[in-house]
This record gives structure tokens, C-alpha cells and sequence, in this order.
């Protein structure tokens, strides 16, 4: 008897849980649902690349129609997903139809939060590529923006606009916003970068009210001054897409909560992929949910490996890692950078800007690394993090690198 | 027998394939992949297929 497997998201973790599937043997059909029209297209590139027009849109796709067809990947786009019925095995669709299945992923990622401020027209969001097209025009047209939120979204928003020649103002409501992931002396070094790109930066102040007045888009601040521009872009994190599944039964708590080896708790075909899945790091003895495309990919392979062992499954266990372009920085992050342990930040003299963090935690062991334009010095920290070390071992490591011994 | 191929224009070093088979991927001091062992036997083909899709900017091919 033939499976199938019904994957609803047709994001990075969708795309990946298929083709894993595909490469690691199932033989069962293989059904992608997802609710936007465009062939399945990647995230990262639409805060950077995408957005500064150096990627057209053929460089955006996650897998191509050859490969669709040559896997036998079903794609059901412009599809949206509307309720689950778990003891029938049903994924019921807009319009009333309805899929069975064997195997179910969901995969429906996170949305941006939206704006509280109430607004006619000129304040933005970035998560889709239809928000990214729109953000391109209006890049295009304006002379000024004002960026609310100053974390990897609106930093990455902000280079881009300075691409544009736009004036850029970013407000953050912590003094060192990258801080929250990287800790405050890292965070520090951040801020800089936006004073040597010629944006005005507005940290450690909240914005109270946005309107639209006859001067522009008024944006008033904690501190009592107000910034006009153009518009305004709103990146103020992201909210797990789950409301499809609100009387599934399924458990929802901040995401699909999933066991350690990705299933959905009490479900035994039922798995979570990607961000919208928060599931338990055995390692960390927690429920953590990680809104990174690694995270989506490596799930992927771990969800597709368990369905078709799923005797025998495997706990997921990752090492989390993320990179983000901003200005000329290339950062790169791997393991558990925001602990409240020892912090060695290491430069290279040779190259200016080059630098590494190492972060240990309260008891001394290596725990995460952040390293900026030196991809070299990030892989051989990131593979340092699957065993346990004291700090002084990658410390050494970078050393030597810098001195050329 | 298959071959692995990448584009070193599009790599970025983000080093996702060095991560997933390092036996056959490396990154230099420029930041850039170095295929360590451009062909590879069935046995490793899950692993460097694995490498292949979880490079983000699609640098990676298998030519059969």
C-alpha cells in the first residue's frame, strides 16, 4: 500500500522535508500545501540581496521545476491550509477541500508581527516576497525612512537602504539591540557600524505613536523628540503561524509543540519543522523554538530520516547557527551566544573590521561564537561546539590563526 | 561516478557542507569552499546530497 506524506508550508522546511524524504528513499507520495501563488521561493535574500536588486527573483528559488518533477514533489500552491482533523488523518483547505494523509508536517513558519501603531498608509513589514516587492518601489520613490527595531531585520533593512541613498534612522527600545543575541560588549560594536554607515541611531528609546501628518510619516519617541520620514519599516520580531490548527487538539504553546524527535506531542505520524515548530532540545532540557534557515534545513533531514525509521527514531540536537549581512560585515553565529559567562573577543590585525567572540558559560565551558568577515575562524569554532571545551581551546585556536603559527 | 560541483562565485562561506561532510568540504582564508574530494561513491551519497541542500545560496551540484 502506498503512503503519503502531506508537508503544509511550503517555506525553506517544507521544501527541504520533501526532498529529504525523496532522498533518503520514501516511496509514498509526497504532497507540498502552501497558501502564497509563487513557486517556493527562500526568506534571507528579501532583507538583502533581493531587496537591494544584486539577486533577481530566479536566484530565489528553493528547489527548481526540474526537480520537482524529477522527485515527484506534488506542489499544491495558492493553497491555504484551514484545520486538521487528527483522527481522520485530514488537512481540510480554503474552499472546502480536503487531503488525507499518513505522514503530516507542518511547516507554517511565523509571520511578521504587526505594527501596533495604526496607520493609513506608510508603515511597512518585511516577511514575504510580495512584502519585498512593495518595499523595493517604495525604496525606490522615498528619501527617508525611519526603522522601527534594531535587530537583525531592521539592521539588515537599514544597510539596505543606505544602498538606496535613503536617509535611515533606527529605533530600538534597548541601548544595544544586537545585544540581545550577542551581549552588550558585541552588541556595542553594532551600533558603531550604523554611525559608520551615516545612520542616526535612536537606542534605548521607545516609539509612543506613529501618524501620518502633512510634513510625512511622524514617528514620537519615549524621549519626547519626533523623526519624519517618508515611511517607516516595522521589524519587531515574528509570531508562529498556527491558528489553522487552533481546534486541532494539537498542543500549542508559543508553536506546534513537538517531542525531542520532532513529533508533535501525544501524535505519533505528526511532525513540526522549521520556526514555527518548538520542540525538546534534550541537550538543553528545554522546549526551544529557533527561527533560523539552518534550523529549518537540518529538521528537515531529522523529520525526514524519523518518518522512514520510525522505530528507531533520532533525538534533534542541533548546534543552533544564523548569519547576517549588514553594511561590508558578514556575521556568522553558531551555539549560545547571549550566556551570561566570560566573553573573548579576538581581532585581526591584518584584516580591519575581522573579529571573533567567543562566549563560555558560568562555568567556564565554550558554549557559542560570533566571528564577523572570517568565515574561516567561524567553521572551525562552529565545529569546536559538538563536543564540550573549556574556552581557553578555541581561544588558542583563533590566536594561532591570527598569528599564522 | 557522480561528481560534486561548486560555484565559487556564488559561495559565501557559510559553511553548511563543511558542517554535514567535512570529509569532502573545507572553507580557505578567503572564506570560500574547497572541495576536498570532488567524487564520491553511493555510500556517502545521502551525506553529500544532505551537504548539497543545505548550502543557502545553492553554490553546490552533484553532476551524475
Amino acid at each position: 500500500m502506498s503512503s503519503r506524506a502531506v508537508i503544509v508550508g511550503g517555506s525553506v522546511g517544507g521544501v527541504r522535508t520533501a526532498q529529504a524524504l525523496r532522498s533518503n528513499g520514501y516511496a509514498g507520495q509526497v504532497i507540498v500545501i502552501d497558501a502564497e501563488p509563487h513557486l517556493p521561493y527562500d526568506k534571507p535574500p528579501l532583507s538583502k540581496g533581493f531587496l537591494d536588486n544584486s539577486l533577481g527573483l530566479d536566484r530565489l528559488h528553493l528547489i527548481s521545476k526540474k526537480e520537482v518533477e524529477e522527485s515527484k514533489i506534488d506542489l499544491l500552491l495558492g493553497a491555504k491550509a484551514v484545520g486538521l482533523d487528527l483522527q481522520n488523518g485530514l488537512v481540510s483547505l480554503e474552499g472546502g477541500a480536503q487531503i488525507g494523509y499518513d505522514n503530516l508536517i507542518i511547516s507554517t513558519g511565523v509571520r511578521a508581527r504587526q505594527s501596533p501603531w495604526e496607520v493609513s498608509d506608510g508603515v511597512y513589514l518585511l516577511r514575504t516576497l510580495d512584502d519585498a516587492m512593495g518595499l523595493k518601489e517604495k525604496m525606490t520613490k522615498s528619501h527617508s525612512v525611519v526603522i522601527v527595531g534594531g535587530g537583525f531585520i531592521g539592521a539588515e533593512v537599514a544597510a539596505t537602504a543606505r544602498k538606496y541613498g535613503l536617509d535611515v534612522a533606527i529605533v530600538d527600545p534597548l541601548e544595544f539591540p544586537i545585544g540581545r543575541v550577542l551581549g552588550d560588549e558585541v552588541g556595542e560594536r553594532f551600533v558603531g557600524l550604523h554611525h559608520e554607515n551615516g545612520v542616526s541611531t535612536h537606542f534605548g528609546i521607545g516609539v509612543e505613536s506613529i501618524s501620518r501628518e502633512s510634513n510625512g510619516l511622524v514617528v514620537g519617541l519615549s524621549d519626547g523628540s519626533k523623526l519624519i520620514a517618508d515611511f517607516a519599516i516595522v521589524g519587531i520580531g515574528a509570531v508562529p503561524n498556527v491558528e489553522w490548527l487552533a481546534s486541532s487538539g494539537l498542543v500549542l504553546d508559543n508553536g506546534v509543540v513537538c517531542d525531542e524527535f520532532c513529533r508533535a506531542v501525544g501524535q505519533a505520524n505528526v511532525y513540526g519543522v522549521g520556526d514555527v515548530a518548538r520542540w525538546y532540545h534534550a541537550r538543553l532540557g528545554e522546549l526551544v523554538r529557533v527561527e533560523h534557515w539552518t534550523n529549518a534545513v537540518e529538521q528537515a533531514e531529522c523529520v525526514a530520516r524519523n518518518i522512514l525509521n520510525d522505530g528507531d527514531p533520532q533525538s534533534y540536537v542541533p548546534v543552533p547557527y544564523v548569519w547576517s549581512d549588514q553594511y561590508n560585515w558578514k556575521i556568522q553565529i553558531a551555539g549560545e551566544t547571549s550566556s551570561s559567562g566570560e566573553v573573548v573577543v579576538i581581532e585581526d590585525p591584518s584584516r580591519a573590521g575581522r573579529f571573533a567572540a567567543l562566549y563560555a558559560d558560568s562555568s567556564g565551558a565554550y558554549r557559542g561564537v560570533a566571528t564577523v568577515n572570517w568565515p574561516k575562524a567561524m567553521i572551525r569554532c562552529r565545529r569546536m561546539l559538538e563536543t564540550r571545551q573549556d574556552l581557553s581551546v578555541p581561544v588558542q585556536l583563533v590566536r594561532e590563526m591570527v598569528s599564522g603559527t | 561516478m557522480p561528481t560534486i560541483k561548486a560555484d565559487l562565485e556564488l559561495c559565501q562561506g557559510y559553511a553548511n557542507c563543511v558542517m554535514e561532510a567535512p570529509k569532502y568540504f573545507d572553507i580557505n582564508d578567503e572564506g570560500v569552499v574547497v572541495v576536498l574530494k570532488e567524487k564520491f561513491g553511493e555510500e556517502d551519497r545521502a551525506r553529500v546530497e544532505t551537504a548539497v541542500r543545505s548550502c543557502p545560496v545553492t553554490a553546490l551540484q552533484i553532476e551524475e
